[in-house]
C-alpha cells in the first residue's frame, strides 16, 4: 500500500521538476497547528496540524462539506481560526492570492484590468499593465487583453483570474477547485497549465478539489479530510509530467478513494468504481 | 442603409397619427376649437418662437427641473449609497424614508405653496422630493445585490475600501442606479408641469395655463407636445448616458 496513515509524512519532491528554474521563495511554508473552526455551534474543522513546506503542490481532497474549503479559505485569511494558529510565508499577510471556484472578474473591467486587480499597490500605473499584460501572456490570453470578460469562454475566463493570481507572483497559490466547473478537455488544458506555472514560479501550491485523479495528477501530496479532521496524508512521489492513467496513479487513487469509501462500501476490483480509476 | 430603414420604422406612427389628423382637421372634421391642426399649432409655435417667449418659458421650465432633479437625486443617491454601505444608517433612517413614500408627493403642494409661497423655492423642492425616492430605491438596490463574491474576491486581492467603493460596488450598482435615474426623469417633468400649471408666472406649465384663459387652443396643444419632446429628449440622454457607462455590459456590447 503506497498511503501512508501519517500526519506527518515524510515530503520528497517531485523528481522532474526543474529546480534551476524556481524563484527564490525563503519563507512560503504554511503551518497550522491545533486549528479549528465552526460555524456557530457546528464545527468544520477539529484540531488540525499541518506543515505544508515552501515550493509544495499540496492537494486537499475531501467528499463536499467535509471543511476543505474552510480550511483553504482560513489558510488565506478569508475566514479566521477559531482556534489554534496559522503561519503562512512566515507572517507576510499579502504574500498568498486565492483562485475561486468562479472566475470572479469584474465584468466593467476589460481583461488585462481584471489582471491588473492581482498588482501589488505601489507601482506606477504603467508598470502594472506591463505586469498584466505578461500574465495574460503567461496563459496565453495576452491577444484578448482589450476585450470584456463576457465574451470569453469559461476556460478562458479562468485563465484569467489565473493571471491575476499570478500577476503579483505570490509565495502561495490557494486554489478552491478552480476547475471544477469546466468541460473535462478545458480542466485537463487548465491542469497542464497549472502545473507549467506553478514548476516555473515555484510558489507553495494548495488546491482543493473533489477530483482525485486531478490531485494526483498535480500534486506532490494529497490530504484527505474527512469530518473536518485529516484523515489521510499520501505523498506523491511520482515524475512529472505525470502520464494520466498510469499504474501509479491509478493504485494510489484506489488507495485513497478506499479510505474514503472505506466507511461506506469498499469497491473491490470488479466494482465499476475501481475499474474507472484503472481504466 | 438597411439599419436607417430600421430606425425609420419607429417613425411610421407619430407621421401617419400627424397625417391624419392635419386631414381629419383641414376637411372640417375636428372643430379646430377642440384641435387645431398642426399647422396651426406649428404657426403658434413660430409666433411664440419669435417672440422669444417660447424660449424663456422653456429656460425657466428647464432650469426648474435641473436644479430640483440635481438636489433631489444627489441626496437620494448620497442616501441610497450611505445606506447601502452601513446597515446602521439604514435601520436609523430608511423606516421613515419609507414612510415618507407612502406620501404622494403632489398632495404636499397646498402645503408648499403656504411654505414657500409660489416662487421658485415651491417648484425646486416639490420636483427634488418627487426625483429622490426613485433615485434613492435604485440605489440601495443596486448596492445591496453587488455581487458578493466579487467584493470578497476585491477584499482577498487587498483592495482597500475606496478601491472597492470605485472598482466593484459602484460600477456593479450603475445599471439599478440608471434605472432609478430614468424613472426619476420622468416623475421630474411631471411634478414640474403639475406645480407649474398650478401656481407659477412662469414656464411652460404657466404658458398653457396662460393659453387657456385666453381660448389659445393652438398654444395649449403646443405646450403638451413639447412635455412630451421633452421628456423623450431627457429619457434619450438618460440612455446615451447609459449606453457610454455601461459598454461592458453585455446588453449592451456592439462587437
Amino acid at each position: 500500500m503506497t498511503a501512508r496513515s501519517l500526519s506527518t509524512v515524510a515530503f520528497a519532491p517531485g523528481v522532474g521538476r526543474p529546480v534551476a528554474l524556481r524563484r527564490d521563495a525563503p519563507n512560503a511554508s504554511i503551518t497550522l497547528r491545533g486549528l479549528s473552526k465552526s460555524f456557530g455551534d457546528k464545527p468544520v474543522l477539529r484540531d488540525i496540524d499541518l506543515h505544508v513546506p515552501a515550493g509544495q503542490f499540496l492537494a486537499i481532497v475531501g467528499r463536499s462539506g467535509c471543511g476543505k474549503s474552510t480550511l483553504l479559505r482560513t489558510i488565506v485569511g478569508l475566514e479566521g481560526p477559531s482556534s489554534g494558529t496559522i503561519q503562512v510565508a512566515g507572517g507576510r499577510s499579502d504574500a498568498g492570492r486565492i483562485m475561486f471556484q468562479e472566475p470572479r472578474l469584474l465584468p466593467w473591467a476589460r481583461i488585462v484590468d481584471n489582471v491588473r486587480v492581482g498588482v501589488r499597490n505601489g507601482g506606477s500605473k504603467a508598470d502594472a499593465r506591463k505586469a498584466a499584460l505578461a500574465a495574460l501572456d503567461e496563459v496565453g490570453l495576452a491577444d484578448r487583453a482589450g476585450e470584456w470578460p463576457s465574451v470569453l469562454s469559461g476556460g478562458q475566463k479562468q485563465r484569467v483570474a489565473l493571471a491575476r493570481a499570478l500577476v503579483s507572483h505570490p509565495q502561495v497559490l490557494a486554489l478552491d477547485e478552480p476547475l471544477g466547473a469546466l468541460d473535462a478537455l478545458t480542466r485537463i488544458e487548465m491542469q497542464t497549465l497549472l502545473e507549467r506555472v506553478w514548476r516555473e514560479q515555484g510558489f507553495t501550491a494548495v488546491l482543493v478539489t473533489h477530483d482525485v485523479s486531478e490531485a494526483l495528477a498535480l500534486a506532490d501530496r494529497v490530504v484527505l479530510i474527512e469530518n473536518g479532521a485529516i484523515a489521510l496524508d499520501v505523498a506523491v512521489d511520482l515524475p512529472r509530467p505525470r502520464r494520466r492513467g498510469s499504474v501509479e496513479i491509478a493504485k494510489l487513487e484506489g488507495a485513497i478513494l478506499d479510505k474514503l469509501f472505506g466507511d461506506i462500501e469498499r469497491p473491490t476490483d470488479e466494482s465499476p468504481l475501481h475499474r474507472e480509476a484503472v481504466a | 442603409m438597411r439599419l436607417d430603414l430600421r430606425s425609420l420604422q419607429s417613425f411610421i406612427i407619430p407621421v401617419g397619427l400627424i397625417l391624419v389628423w392635419q386631414a381629419l382637421a383641414t376637411a372640417g372634421e375636428i372643430s379646430g376649437t377642440v384641435l387645431p391642426a398642426p399647422t396651426a399649432v406649428f404657426a403658434a409655435g413660430w409666433r411664440l418662437a419669435l417672440s422669444g417667449e417660447l424660449w424663456s418659458n422653456i429656460g425657466v421650465s428647464a432650469w426648474r427641473a435641473a436644479i430640483g432633479l440635481a438636489i433631489g437625486g444627489g441626496i437620494g443617491f448620497t442616501l441610497g449609497l450611505a445606506n447601502g454601505a452601513s446597515r446602521l444608517f439604514e435601520r436609523l433612517t430608511d423606516p421613515t424614508l419609507q414612510m415618507i413614500r407612502t406620501i404622494p408627493h403632489l398632495a404636499m403642494i397646498p402645503l408648499v405653496i403656504l411654505w414657500f409661497g409660489i416662487d421658485e423655492t415651491a417648484k425646486i423642492f416639490l420636483v427634488a422630493l418627487g426625483v429622490f425616492f426613485p433615485v434613492y430605491l435604485n440605489t440601495l438596490h443596486g448596492i445591496r445585490t453587488v455581487d458578493s463574491q466579487l467584493v470578497e474576491m476585491g477584499r482577498a486581492y487587498g483592495m482597500s475600501n475606496w478601491a472597492l467603493f470605485t472598482r466593484v460596488v459602484l460600477p456593479g450598482a450603475l445599471p439599478s442606479i440608471f434605472v432609478g435615474l430614468r424613472y426619476a426623469l420622468g416623475i421630474m417633468w411631471l411634478t414640474l408641469i403639475v406645480a407649474e400649471t398650478i401656481s407659477a408666472s412662469s414656464g411652460l406649465g404657466y404658458m398653457a395655463m396662460n393659453a387657456r384663459e385666453f381660448m389659445m387652443v393652438d398654444v395649449v396643444v403646443l405646450s403638451i407636445l413639447i412635455y412630451a419632446l421633452l421628456g423623450k429628449l431627457a429619457d434619450s440622454a438618460a440612455k446615451l448616458l447609459e449606453r457610454a457607462t455601461l459598454s461592458w455590459h453585455p446588453a449592451y456590447l456592439s462587437v
